[in-house]
Parts: C-alpha cells; sequence; structure tokens
C-alpha cells in the first residue's frame, strides 16, 4: 500500500501541471486544502467529479456544456443570424465576459500550423459550414488571434465561405479601452492607426 | 542633444574580469595588440540594443572562462531627461536578461534607449558573399528607420515555414496554401516597401564631397507585386524544390559605383571598405534628421584598410555629426588625426585578462 506522503506528493505532482502552476503554488494547494478538509478539500472533490460526470463539448458550438447542446445554442434569443469564430474555449468565455456579443459561437479547436501538423480537418471548420447552411446565418465574425496561425486560419475561413453568401467581419485591431498610447507597442499603434475612423 | 553613453562596467564577460569605463560623450578611440580585449567593448555595448549583439554570439560564448559564472553589463547613458541605468546579464547555460531603470523588461526595450549601428571587419566581405550577409546587413539599416520591420520579418519568416512544410510534406490544400500566401504577401509588401524607403533614406543623406565614394545601392528582388498570386501559380515548382522560390526573402542588395560603373564585388579592398563606411555614415545622419538624435556608432578596426586622409576624413564626419562613436585599432598612431577630439584607451592582456586604461594627452 501506498505510503501517504506519496500520495500527496502524486496530487502534488498534479496540481503542478496545471497551467499557470508550480511545484510551490501546487505544495501550498495541497497543504490548504488538507488543513481545510470539509470547507475546501470535499467539497472540491464533489465538484471535480460533478464536472468529470457531466461536463462535454456541446455537439453545436464545441463550447463545454452540461447537456448535448449548450446554454447559448439552446437560447432562441441568441439565434440572431451572427455566428463568431474563436479558436477555443477560453476565448468563447472572453467574449461571453464582455456581454458585447448577443449571438451565438463556434469553437474550432485550434488554428491551422503546419509546423504542429494542426490541418483543416483537426478543426471544427465543416461543422461551421453546415451550421451556416441550417442556422440561416448572415454573418460570420471571425474572432481570431492577430498571430500568423490566427490570421491564416481566418483567411481559409474566409475563403472557404467565399461562394456561402454570409457578411464576413474580422474583429478590429487597436488602442484597448482605457489604453494610454505610450504604453502601446508600435505594432499596435500601426495597427490602430490603420483602423482608424471617421469621428 | 545627443544621447551619450556614459558609463560602462564589464563583469565576467569574455576576456574583461572587470572594467569600468567612464564617457564623456566625445569619440572613444580604443587601441591595442590584437586578443587584448578590444572588440569584445564594442560586442558589450552593442549588447545594449535588441538582439545578440555585432558577433551575433550567444550569452553562453560571452562568459570567461574558465570560471564561467556567467557575465553581467552595467551601463548609464546621458540623457536630455537625465540618467538611464540599462543592465542586462546571463546566468550560465540561462538566456540574456534585461533590466531598464532597475526594473526588468525585454530586450526590444533596449531599443528605446539610444540607436545604434556598427561595422565589423567581418562585414568587409559583405560584397563578395552569399546574398543572406547583405540581407541581415538591409534589414538592420531597415530597423533603425521603421520599428516595425522586425515584426514584418517575424511574420513573413513563420508563415513561409508553414509553407515550406506544406511543400514538403505534399500537402495539396490549396486552401491552406492560399492563406498562408496572403500572409506572405501581405508582410512582404511592407517589407520591400520598408526596405526601399531605408535604402531611399540612405541615398538622400549621402555626402557627395565626402571621399568615401556612396554606391547606389537598390534592392535586387524578385518578387513580383503580387506576390500572392505569384506563389500560387509557382506551387509546382516550390513542390519540386520543398521550399519558396520567390519573395523578398530572396531579395538582394545590389551596389554599384557610379562613378566607375562597376558593381561593389569588382572594386578593390579598400574601396569595398569606403562603400560600408559611407553607408553607415549616411544612414547615421539620416536617423540623426529623422529623431534630433545621433545613434551610437560602433566601428571594429575600421581605420586598418584606410589611408590618413580618408582616416581623417572619418573623424572630421563623426565629429560634425556630434555622434558618440567607439573605434578600435592597433595603435595610437591610426587615431593621431582626432587628437583632444576624442577619448582614448588602452587595452593590454595579462594573464589572460584585459588591463585597460585611460590614456591624457
Amino acid at each position: 500500500m501506498a505510503d501517504a506522503r506519496d500520495e500527496i506528493d502524486a496530487l502534488i505532482g498534479q496540481f503542478a501541471r496545471l497551467p499557470g502552476l508550480g511545484p510551490r503554488s501546487a505544495r501550498r494547494m495541497v497543504l490548504h486544502l488538507l488543513q481545510r478538509r470539509d470547507q475546501a478539500l470535499r467539497p472540491l472533490v464533489m465538484a471535480l467529479d460533478r464536472v468529470a460526470q457531466t461536463a462535454q463539448p456541446c455537439q453545436r458550438c464545441g463550447n463545454i456544456a452540461t447537456a448535448p447542446i449548450c446554454d447559448i445554442c439552446a437560447d432562441p434569443r441568441r439565434a440572431t443570424g451572427e455566428i463568431c469564430v474563436v479558436e477555443d474555449v477560453a476565448d468563447l468565455w472572453a467574449m461571453e465576459r464582455g456581454q458585447a456579443f448577443t449571438g451565438r459561437y463556434h469553437v474550432l479547436g485550434g488554428t491551422l500550423s503546419a509546423l504542429d501538423a494542426i490541418g483543416p480537418d483537426d478543426l471544427r471548420i465543416p461543422q461551421l459550414l453546415d451550421r451556416i447552411a441550417s442556422e440561416g446565418v448572415r454573418e460570420v465574425i471571425l474572432a481570431l488571434g492577430a498571430t500568423v496561425d490566427g490570421q491564416t486560419t481566418a483567411h481559409y475561413i474566409a475563403e472557404a465561405l467565399e461562394d456561402s453568401g454570409v457578411t464576413l467581419s474580422a474583429l478590429a485591431q487597436g488602442v484597448p479601452v482605457g489604453g494610454e498610447l505610450d504604453f502601446l507597442d508600435d505594432g499596435t499603434i500601426g495597427a490602430a492607426l490603420r483602423a482608424r475612423r471617421a469621428f | 542633444m545627443s544621447v551619450h553613453l556614459s558609463h560602462l562596467t564589464l563583469s565576467h564577460f569574455r576576456s574583461h574580469q572587470r572594467t569600468r569605463m567612464v564617457f564623456d560623450g566625445r569619440p572613444v578611440a580604443i587601441h591595442g595588440p590584437n586578443g587584448s580585449g578590444k572588440t569584445n567593448i564594442l560586442e558589450a555595448i552593442s549588447l545594449l540594443s535588441p538582439g545578440r549583439g555585432l558577433r551575433r554570439a550567444t550569452p553562453d560564448e560571452m562568459v570567461r572562462r574558465p570560471q564561467a559564472l556567467g557575465w553581467k553589463l552595467r551601463a548609464e547613458f546621458a540623457t536630455q531627461d537625465g540618467p538611464r541605468l540599462a543592465e542586462t546579464w546571463a546566468e550560465p547555460g540561462q538566456s540574456r536578461q534585461v533590466r531598464i531603470d532597475e526594473k526588468s523588461t525585454t530586450q526590444l526595450a533596449l531599443g528605446s534607449l539610444a540607436p545604434m549601428l556598427w561595422l565589423t571587419p567581418a562585414m568587409d566581405r559583405l560584397w563578395l558573399e552569399g546574398a543572406e550577409g547583405r540581407r541581415r546587413f538591409l534589414d538592420r539599416t531597415t530597423l533603425s528607420f521603421a520599428p516595425d520591420h522586425a515584426a514584418q520579418v517575424l511574420a513573413y519568416d513563420k508563415a513561409m515555414r508553414e509553407r515550406n512544410r506544406l511543400l514538403r510534406d505534399g500537402v495539396r490544400d490549396a486552401r491552406w496554401f492560399a492563406a498562408l500566401e496572403a500572409q506572405m504577401a501581405e508582410a512582404g509588401a511592407r517589407i520591400t516597401a520598408n526596405r526601399r524607403a531605408a535604402l531611399a533614406a540612405l541615398a538622400d543623406h549621402a555626402d557627395p564631397d565626402s571621399p568615401f565614394p556612396m554606391a547606389e545601392m537598390t534592392l535586387d528582388c524578385t518578387a513580383p507585386d503580387d506576390l500572392a498570386s505569384a506563389l500560387a501559380e509557382n506551387r509546382a515548382r516550390d513542390m519540386a524544390a520543398g521550399r519558396s522560390l520567390i519573395g523578398p526573402h530572396r531579395a538582394d542588395l545590389r551596389a554599384v559605383w557610379t562613378a566607375k560603373g562597376m558593381e561593389a564585388a569588382q572594386c578593390s579592398t579598400g574601396e569595398q571598405k569606403a562603400f560600408l563606411i559611407s553607408a553607415i555614415l549616411a544612414n547615421a545622419r539620416a536617423l540623426s534628421a529623422q529623431t534630433g538624435t545621433a545613434p551610437i556608432l560602433l566601428l571594429d578596426e575600421v581605420a586598418a584598410h584606410l589611408d590618413a586622409a580618408r582616416r581623417a576624413a572619418l573623424y572630421d564626419a563623426v565629429c560634425a555629426m556630434g555622434a558618440q562613436c567607439f573605434m578600435t585599432g592597433t595603435g595610437p598612431e591610426l587615431f593621431a588625426e582626432l587628437g583632444l577630439r576624442a577619448q582614448a584607451f588602452a587595452v593590454a592582456e595579462k594573464d589572460g585578462v584585459s588591463q585597460l586604461s585611460e590614456e591624457y594627452p
């Protein structure tokens, strides 16, 4: 039978593998949980178990849901004819935090990268084309990163949708809300200037 | 007022165990025998700008042997807004770290301290060797005028590497190719425009009365205006080669001495050196006109191929510009024409350690 210390070390190892955590923060977390078994450890175990049992990808958009269709796709008020295409669920959550978009999403599950062996077949692009035909979509908003891979993926989707009749748009790039020009890098200032609009 | 380096300390950097120098803004002449550690000082200064420095060495190659403790450079710049402190160092096996005004920052932030241009003996064969060295020289010149140039080059290279992988893997997805070619075309157009603007700036700031002839430099770029379409048409040929055969990554810098109608590669060694010097001086003048600040110049062994008249002309040009120019040479006589217009340092090597002393007339 394994020693309790081995079990705890294994748990610390599991935490340390999570994004944003290292061995030191993992040790602090485990110690915190062990010192508060009823208030923190057991509720966490139950929450993890519940999520492990119920979390699944939405069959329509790829969001994480507790049912085959997520709340956003199931909500008829969000059938606005607009689909926002994002790279992953974290980006979908970021968009939702902004509370500015009232339509539905489509999670690609990554971006094209030949060097990382991620091709069009590894992304949920065929499902996007199906949805455009079946959901009466009028506009597709490409909310992909301003990286080479993000923009390559955007170009790819744009070409794939060329004959679909939908309006294509992409997020603007430039000065963040509340941002000061002095703190922006040269590339962002250049992008903002190129994307200037009448005032 | 130009920004100048006022203090520099090298700790365990190559042959320098601990070297401290104080500068007053005048040009700096450093002389000493071969292998005494003169170029190491220039390399240290070049590391106060973004990149790998004038030798393009890795941090581990700059470590003082055999101790291999890591190295550190500490510098103070005198600016219009007061002194700015810059530190850069590397622990053994680690990447280079940077701190400006006691705050950790990125290497790119060093670019905001003082523009810097350099000329090394390794560049003497620039006009004779492959196009890669000339492209690097051109891109470094371009970067001094257009800060976004590095981002464009990185974006272009990334898209091209992705496309090359598709070519080598025999992928035939036209849409994927088109998406990457659009990226290459967008970044490529900016790269070519930036390079052309930089060459135009050099031509505008050439000194027609200088004894250093300015070669007419042109961008030899076969990339068509519609690069995306050309790349699409060229896919079959590129697939056979396993790489992209057209684009600004294949551009070359061509230099012709118009007075003689000769390609730079056909000119004498001294004339080729003179072209480089005239290009560096034109670059410095253009930057001064653009920013109001003369760049720091690092001229390694610059006097070696120059006769006394040309040396004097170079020193006059540097002094007229008000640039802080660091120059190295094997003997003090190479800098005699500078007189009191420059600070002078002597470097010697003893038991593998560089010893530095300032010389006063």
